[in-house]
């Protein structure tokens, strides 16, 4: 561990919440407006960190921590994330499977705090929440197993890592245009899953629709319809950070670039991050959301491009 | 070993001293419930002290019962069930001397109480036997304690129902259990059946290991709940007391692991289909069991089948780990079955947690039925706490125990990928794992927030009282083990794979290095969870210290501006779980009742679906029907004649005569 894995969170909380500006500012001008300001999230954060609360009386202490726990578990998750060859603060064997599970536990306590309000409607996208996540773990966890699957054929380890039990931070360093060439049409299947998994995961059109006014169709705005002030606060600024996490385990599979400095690297990986979130507006732009029942369809097939580009990876 | 021994006889004398009492309701109560919590204490000390020095102990007896010697044998795989088996039992004890005290004028206590210290016993000695007929009587005692336990409220049809299909289920396990032990002791030699000599004639038993494996998984399968031999759990579960639930869920389902594991440590070079049996099994079994589940509106029977998606989670375990040893990958090994025994320990710990608080919330509201509560939290927020917790850890969420263990398979799995011949298992371990974990959230979301968040649903759940505090005791310590497992991973693993030298007979030195690759990522673990707590309590701080001194209101929640929201304008369990139920509908297959409302001016209308189960009406309906079917043609031969009877036993000894001639 150096500085620069330390300086990765920091980085990640200052700049997350400018993903979604982005995204916005790009659906904007996709529609011929001119939008808000790239900025506009840090201000709605500030505004509402100002801001009192307003709580239902039917809500208990549940609710109260729903925020405070997903957003502990969103920055936690952070601290086990690598960008290019700079390695995680914290890295192990098998940190991925805690950070998918951190992330599981930040979905568990919106879940039950939405439940907490007895609202009708909060309850309708808790229950759309848990089915579509269900589904889409299987293709991140796979995905990333192809991931590090594909890097080590390339690199192959010596004793201190037997098997495919890999971390994060070595899968990362691995990917090389060199693994590219090598196993270019698995990675792409690979990014492909991670793609359905970042829109899905991160509420984005096609499978949820962020600034829907209809609370029938919506899944996770509808979930916290309730919080307000700092609580809300929490929430919007977790929802950025996850769009980070997992945009950057996107962006480090598709920018695999390597220019021998360790900061370079993880640079480039931060601008295909804002290309990323580019890519997201224009999906949004011109892509209607789809109907309820065919997003578990999207979602398998998600699962099964992660298990082609595993199966790719053995044959070849 | 003699504290062992000592504290299952305090086990067996206070079952009986309460039986004696059993007229009267108190002291009853008070023998049998202050015995068995005594002798699990003197059992678990012991068993601990066993486990953690690696030692092992035994003792050995004649006894004019042939085929063998009595005697028993404490080592670390022993142990590792042992452990659970008293504390569980010792919890649930405590637990049920203030749940059972409700049920002290309509029933006998001390009937309770004598089957429940003797199926604290029979486990025990399930757990250290080391012989086959010893083990037989006790794995009988088990199961015939607990179905009398299973009957408490015998005047009840459903529960005569659940009664009858748990005994006829274990029975025929048992079966295929006697046949196990007899080929075990005819292939080595002597037609003993002391475990030590199985052990010594490893070598000889190839000629049979797979047809003992076979039978190993089918007799030892119905026990621990391994689809299709599942179907006595979800009716046997919920129709006993919910201390019984606890124990039978917690540990009892464990002794068919503990059994199977046993079985695998006298079969040398396991064939490689062992190994994806077991992961198939476990897929079934993990998949299957979630799904049914969530479609489940009883909570205790939602909890039943939970109890089959872990053992499904365990037998993934198992299955990789067997591949292990077949692949002489000893680190695979370790993964595996490391990972599917400490979640043996750690299920015992959640489910008995739940289980104890399903039952603290029927003993409150007099139901089970998840659409009928809510709210909860407000009157019982110690049961709600702790059912909090174990849903946290259930799920395999860190930084929970529930996560270790799931770790450690996913951790094999992972492994698996990498190496050659093992790495589709390792996919297919992978992605039911995290179909698994993704569904057992939404189950447990449900199973929560549906009992014990928003408002009540119905006049039972409105006015309720928390538990005394002899029931929350138990949750509470149970809570704490489930916390205390998490916080000392990496010695909770290094413990646990003690016990996989023993069932795989692997050298010491090559588990002794793949040990390192299980416990080193848990300190890592560990020092994440710590900062995951360190940074939400900072949270709580930061949250606090910006809320203080602002205006902070309450009001009703949110509903289009519709100001008065009521309890049956909530989401039901039913809806909650319906997107997940409509997407497996062909393989749960509900029974819905529609009443539609119609008209301008629509009345009343009515949904009710009910998930039975899939091998119950598919498989087993027809079969029985078919053996019942069969049976009524025979009938004719039992004519009630006690002449035709005497020529039956005639001509059967005749036959049986001419047969020796030959």
């Amino acid at each position: 561990m150096n500085t620069c894995s330390l300086a990765l969170p920091l980085l990640a909380l200052l700049l997350a919440p400018l993903l979604t500006g982005i995204i916005n500012r790009t659906k904007a001008l996709m529609a011929g407006r001119t939008g808000q300001p790239l900025l506009q999230l840090y201000f709605d954060l500030a505004k509402l960190l100002m801001k009192g609360a307003v709580y239902s009386k039917t809500t208990s202490l549940v609710f109260r921590a729903g925020p405070v726990i997903g957003l502990a578990a969103a920055i936690t998750a952070l601290l086990l994330l690598p960008m290019g060859r700079v390695a995680a603060p914290v890295s192990f064997p098998g940190d991925f499977i805690l950070l998918a599970y951190l992330l599981g536990v930040m979905r568990f306590f919106t879940v039950i705090a939405a439940l907490d309000t007895g609202s009708a409607f909060e309850g309708m996208g808790a229950s759309r929440e848990v089915q579509f996540s269900a589904l889409a773990e299987p293709a991140l966890l796979l995905g990333l197993a192809a991931a590090a699957q594909a890097g080590r054929v390339v690199m192959p380890a010596g004793v201190s890592e037997p098997g495919g039990l890999v971390s994060l931070s070595s899968t990362y360093c691995r990917l090389s245009t060199a693994v590219w060439m090598h196993s270019g049409p698995a990675l792409f299947l690979v990014a492909g899953a991670l793609l359905v998994v970042f829109l899905a995961e991160n509420s984005r059109i096609p499978f949820d629709d962020p600034n829907t006014h209809l609370e029938l169709t919506m899944i996770h705005e509808v979930m916290v319809l309730d919080h307000s002030g700092p609580d809300f606060a929490m929430i919007l600024y977790g929802s950025s950070l996850k769009i980070w996490i997992i945009g950057a385990l996107l962006s480090g599979i598709v920018v695999p670039v390597k220019t021998g400095n360790q900061l370079l690297d993880a640079g480039l990986i931060i601008i295909g991050l804002f290309v990323l979130a580019i890519v997201t507006g224009m999906i949004e732009s011109t892509m209607a959301r789809l109907r309820l029942l065919r997003v578990p369809q999207l979602l398998v097939s998600a699962g099964l491009l992660s298990m082609l580009a595993l199966g790719l990876i053995f044959w070849s | 070993m003699c504290l062992i021994l000592l504290s299952i006889g305090l086990l067996l004398c206070s079952g009986v001293v309460s039986l004696l009492a059993g007229s009267n309701g108190k002291p009853a109560n008070i023998f049998g419930a202050g015995g068995a919590i005594l002798g699990c204490l003197g059992g678990v000390v012991p068993a601990t002290w066993i486990l953690l020095t690696g030692k092992s102990e035994e003792i050995r007896w004649a006894w004019s019962v042939p085929y063998g010697s009595f005697s028993m044998r404490v080592d670390s795989l022993s142990a590792l069930f042992l452990i659970p088996i008293f504390i569980l039992c010792g919890l649930s004890a405590l637990y049920g001397f203030e749940y059972m005290n409700a049920a002290r004028n309509r029933k006998s206590l001390g009937r309770f109480w004598f089957f429940f210290n003797t199926l604290a016993a029979g486990m025990a000695v399930v757990a250290i036997a080391a012989n086959g007929i010893l083990f037989l009587m006790a794995w009988e005692i088990m199961a015939l304690s607990s179905f009398f336990l299973v009957t408490f409220d015998n005047e009840d049809k459903s529960v005569q129902r659940a009664g009858w299909i748990y005994l006829t289920a274990t029975h025929l396990g048992t079966a295929f259990l006697l046949v196990l032990f007899l080929l075990l002791g005819h292939q080595c030699g002597a037609g003993l059946l002391d475990f030590d000599l199985f052990l010594a004639a490893r070598s000889h038993m190839a000629p049979m290991a797979n047809v003992i494996f076979i039978l190993a998984v089918i007799g030892f399968g119905a026990k621990a709940g391994f689809i299709p031999f599942h179907v006595w759990l979800p009716e046997a579960h919920p129709a006993a007391p919910s201390p019984v639930s606890a124990v039978m869920s917690g540990v009892m389902i464990k002794t068919g692991i503990y059994g199977l594991l046993r079985t695998l440590s006298f079969l040398e070079n396991p064939a490689p289909w062992w190994g994806w049996l077991l992961i198939g099994v476990g897929l079934v079994s993990g998949i299957l069991g979630v799904l049914f589940a969530l479609a489940q509106h009883d909570l205790k029977r939602l909890l039943a089948y939970h109890s089959v998606e872990n053992i499904g989670i365990i037998t993934l375990g198992l299955g990789l780990g067997l591949l292990g040893v077949s692949m002489k990958s000893p680190a695979l090994a370790v993964f595996g079955f490391g990972g599917g025994l400490l979640h043996v320990v750690n299920h015992a710990l959640f489910k008995g947690l739940l289980f104890l608080g399903a039952g603290s919330v029927q003993h409150a509201t007099g139901t089970r039925a998840i659409d009928r509560l809510g709210g909860l939290i407000k009157q019982m927020p110690w049961t709600a706490a702790t059912f909090l917790i174990g849903a946290v850890a259930i799920s395999g969420l860190p930084p929970l125990n529930g996560f270790i263990s799931e770790f450690l398979i996913y951790a094999g799995a992972f492994h698996a990928v990498g190496e050659p011949h093992v790495a589709a298992a390792g996919a297919v371990v992978i992605l039911a794992l995290a179909l698994i974990g993704g569904l057992a959230a939404a189950c447990f979301t449900k199973a929560f927030g549906i009992v014990f968040l928003g408002l009540p649903r119905s006049a039972e759940a409105a006015h309720v009282h928390e538990a005394g505090w002899a029931m929350r005791i138990p949750t509470l310590v149970l809570a704490a083990g489930c916390i205390l497992v998490a916080l000392f991973a990496p010695k909770m693993v290094m413990l646990t794979t003690r016990a996989v030298g023993i069932i795989t007979m692997l050298p010491a030195s090559s588990i002794e290095s793949s040990v390192s690759f299980a416990v080193g990522p848990m300190s890592s673990i560990v020092l994440v969870a710590g900062l995951f707590a360190l940074i939400a309590v900072l949270s709580a701080c930061v949250r606090h210290g910006i809320l203080s001194g602002r205006t902070v209101e309450q009001t009703c929640t949110w509903d289009c501006g519709y100001v008065r929201p009521a309890a049956s304008m909530q989401y039901t369990a039913s809806s909650f779980a319906q997107p997940l139920t409509k997407m497996f509908e062909a393989l749960l297959r509900p029974k819905v009742k529609l009443g539609k409302p119609d008209g301008l001016f629509p009345g009343a209308a009515c949904f009710h679906s009910e998930t039975g189960d899939l091998f119950t009406r598919s498989v087993y309906r027809p079969l029985f029907a078919g053996v019942e079917l069969l049976a009524s043609r025979l009938r004719f031969l039992q004519a009630g004649r006690v002449q035709l009877y005497i020529l039956y036993i005639a001509l059967t000894l005749l036959i049986l005569l001419i047969w020796n001639l030959k």
